[in-house]
């Protein structure tokens, strides 16, 4: 029983060395599955460093959506395969995430709106990905509680109905990962700010953090909505904008939605976990900032907006609402790879309001271009050169909707 | 965090009657290079601390002024006309 009581750390605390191979700068989801990888490859004098907590990021404040029900086939390809991963992750990590693969559905109230999902539902189908435009009847019988009657405001049409999409416990990845990589020799460390990158002769040689310099030849750029200002060290500027996205949660109710509702006309998006609560996003804020404090605008428009889908949640409280810092790139498309004139540094930066799903697949990638040198096919439509050569993976019409 | 902004015309108004235009940049000469326009298109400095920028008072007079805003804590420092 005193067991029970027992507190058990996850990860250790190190001494910072003064050298290490590879220098991962953020603790999230990213960071620290690129650890693991990287582990896995026999790559274990590694620091993962973050200036708070581990998760403290967007990574510890998403709504925690999993789906590959992508436009492009760049896109559709590189998300599915993280699905994949995250279907057997609680067995290999040995942590359970509590993944519920309970269905995801996106909703279409014009006919514009019918016809984006029909291009989506087949480029998911060609790609081997559950996918279907649904009608009325159908989602009426999935999703009982939701308003269909055709003289609501904005009336559902059709859906786009995704199986395997749903929901997952990002807190315990974010754990589970750091414990994983902790135990094959990773060392983490939080409360480490890194200030400067040092270079010598076009090569990544050393980092200089508020707890002392680490040598190294080799820095990865997980810090999402903080890496302007890394990348900034290596005199790059990055075509991203860093945006505040919210959400909020209400209080615990008997399960009565087993699907992720989105709908991008009303800017809602709505699961509920099991712990019985709803948790509800919205769009980004419409203005740049690096403030993580949440706005009552937000909380009029996320309840005006689900009770629009759902009036039968009228009296139902909201628990707490928060915010988070999304990295916006042009195309909605993530940022991965090196970068030209600066060996050494690599970018896993773009996550904008859905990179949480990519943690698993990025990380291993990222791994796999640190140990072969080179950049792996999935990943190469999303190099950093891609926007001199005209070459954006626009990902628009299916994310931004911000999940 | 939510905040007003003081439009140079019509004064203090919560930020959501205003639309955000970015941050500036200058525009390169025609004869600028690939490489420059790539810049000039889609790099920014995106910066955590006082930032110039763009504003257009959507839902009052309608016009477009500059700002600092210290983006970390969206403190506005300033507001006047281009
Ligand atoms: C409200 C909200 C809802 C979202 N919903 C979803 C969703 O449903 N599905 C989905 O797939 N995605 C979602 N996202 C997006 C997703 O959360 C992020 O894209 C993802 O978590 C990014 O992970 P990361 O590891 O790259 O970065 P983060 O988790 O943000 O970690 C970056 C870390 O870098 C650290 N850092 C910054 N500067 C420095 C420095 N100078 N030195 C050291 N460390 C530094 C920070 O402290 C931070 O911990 C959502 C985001 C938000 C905010
Ligand atoms: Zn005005």
């Amino acid at each position: 029983m005193l067991q029970l009581f027992r507190i058990q750390r996850l990860w250790r605390t190190h001494a910072l060395k003064d050298t290490y191979d590879v220098v991962i700068i953020g603790a999230g989801v990213h960071g620290l599955a690129t650890a693991y990888y990287l582990a896995k490859h026999g790559i274990t004098n590694v620091a993962v460093v973050d200036r708070w907590y581990v998760g403290s990021g967007a990574s510890g404040r998403n709504t925690a959506i999993i789906r590959s029900n992508y436009r492009t086939p760049e896109g559709v390809a590189f998300y599915d395969e993280s699905v994949k991963i995250y279907e057997h992750l609680g067995e290999e990590l040995n942590y359970n995430l509590l993944f519920s693969q309970q269905g995801h559905m996106t909703l279409a109230h014009t006919d514009a709106a019918i016809n984006g999902l029909r291009v989506r539902a087949e480029n998911n189908v060609l790609l081997g990905v559950n996918s279907r435009v649904i009608w009325p009847d159908e989602i009426a019988r999935l999703v009982p509680a939701m308003d269909m009657s055709a003289n609501a405001r904005y009336p559902i049409l059709a859906a786009l109905y995704h199986p395997p999409g749903g929901i997952i416990r990002h807190d315990a990845v974010v754990w589970g990962y750091a414990a994983a990589a902790d135990r094959m020799g990773v060392h983490i460390h939080p409360l480490t700010e890194v200030q400067g990158i040092g270079r010598s002769n076009g090569q990544v040689i050393s980092v200089k953090t508020t707890r002392g310099e680490i040598k190294t030849g080799a820095v990865v750029n997980a810090t999402a909505g903080w890496c302007s200002t890394i990348a900034k060290m290596v005199g790059v500027d990055l075509p991203v904008v860093t945006h505040p996205l919210q959400a909020l949660v209400t209080e615990p109710l008997k399960p009565f939605l087993d699907k992720v509702i989105v709908s991008a006309t009303l800017h809602v998006y709505v699961s509920q976990t099991d712990r019985g609560e709803l948790v509800i996003g919205e769009e980004i804020n419409p203005y740049s900032s690096y403030s993580n404090r949440s706005t009552l605008p937000f909380l009029e428009h996320a309840a005006e907006h689900t009770l629009a889908l759902f009036p039968c949640l009228k009296q139902v409280r909201v628990l707490r609402q928060w915010a988070g810092l999304c990295d916006m790139t042009p195309d909605y498309s993530p940022i991965m790879g090196e970068v030209e004139g600066v060996k050494g540094f690599i970018l896993d930066v773009g996550w904008g309001t859905y990179g949480f799903k990519a943690g698993p697949i990025s990380g291993k990638m990222i791994a796999e271009l640190i140990v072969t040198g080179k950049t792996p096919d999935l990943i190469r439509p999303f190099r950093l050169s891609r926007f001199r050569e005209d070459a954006l993976v626009g990902e628009k019409a299916a994310a931004a909707v911000s999940h | 965090m939510s905040f007003l902004i003081s439009c140079p015309n019509c004064g203090a108004r919560s930020v959501y009657e205003f639309r955000f235009g970015g941050e500036i940049h200058d525009r390169p000469p025609v004869s600028a290079s690939e490489d420059e326009w790539t810049q000039y298109l889609y790099a920014r400095k995106n910066k955590s601390g006082p930032q110039e920028e763009w504003w257009y008072h959507r839902a009052g007079c309608r016009t477009w002024f500059k700002a600092v805003r210290e983006t970390a804590t969206n403190t506005v420092i300033e507001t006047r006309w281009p």
